[in-house]
């Protein structure tokens, strides 16, 4: 204790500091986004499926198809929220330097949005026929 | 600011004993980072697809390959665990199996169906495309 303690009584201290009520919401997304996922995992393994075998020509064909490209798109979009939730929550609970843990969210971020842009955006171009 | 205050620590793994539920609460962690990094096959598979017959041949050369086909037996049932192992998680969300038997017994289908639907994706694969 080197410098002297607060006047302020520690009720004081915590009102107002308190819960924000928004601690569920990290909870709610993840089933959110995993409720998605498990409704779209068949129609994603089917697509996967059919493009076993196939080559540049004819998978890019069937990834160009609309309703294909919208499952793909919605999965990867579901997924990346997913995981970005996940592996904060990983982080969070192992990593108690608190510039590493705020550096290592930090890098999740980046990780979970550049997987998901570059898939979308593959999957955009394949749609446009490029 | 006051000095810090010494507040219980909950415990960690080593003061449990091992058991179904909790190995394979482990599990579903594990199987969530490995997809995590897993998402960089998707992600380069699509791009490839994108890209031209050059990058696509790369992709499938490599999941053509013994680690390729490895990796992506692995991927698949990580992602058929984990959900599966997640609808569990759903169950206990709601209020239900919270009995020991229901728990082992939700536990324990996670465990087979993740394997069964593995291995039912790579049979229909096999019978579709003749491996990748």
């Amino acid at each position: 204790m080197s410098r002297p303690s607060s006047m302020r009584t520690p009720l004081g201290r915590v009102r107002n500091l308190g819960s924000s009520h928004s601690g569920t919401t990290d909870f709610w997304r993840q089933r959110l986004t995993a409720v998605a996922m498990t409704l779209l995992i068949v129609p994603v393994i089917v697509i996967v499926l059919m493009l076993i075998g196939r080559n540049q020509a004819g998978a890019a064909q069937i990834l160009g198809s609309l309703p294909i490209a919208i499952i793909l798109a919605l999965f990867i979009i579901a997924s990346a929220w997913h995981m970005k939730i996940g592996m904060q929550i990983i982080i969070e609970d192992y990593i108690h330097n608190e510039k590493l843990k705020l550096a290592s969210v930090m890098a999740n971020n980046f990780f979970c949005i550049a997987v998901a842009l570059a898939s979308i955006y593959a999957i955009l171009k394949l749609s446009s026929g490029v | 600011m006051t000095a810090r205050i010494e507040r219980p620590l909950s415990p960690h793994l080593q003061t449990y004993r091992v058991t179904l539920t909790m190995a394979l609460s482990i599990i579903h962690r594990a199987t969530g980072i490995a997809l995590y990094f897993g998402t960089l096959l998707l992600s380069w598979w699509l791009i490839a697809a994108a890209s031209g017959p050059g990058a696509y041949a790369n992709v499938q050369a490599f999941t053509g390959s013994i680690i390729g086909k490895l990796i992506v037996f692995g991927y698949t049932w990580a992602l058929l665990h984990h959900l599966v192992s997640g609808i569990r998680y759903f169950f206990w969300d709601l209020g239900y199996g919270f009995k020991a038997n229901e728990r082992e017994a939700l536990t324990w289908g996670a465990l087979i169906a993740g394997i069964s639907l593995t291995v039912l994706v790579w049979i229909i694969a096999y019978t579709v495309g003749g491996g990748r």
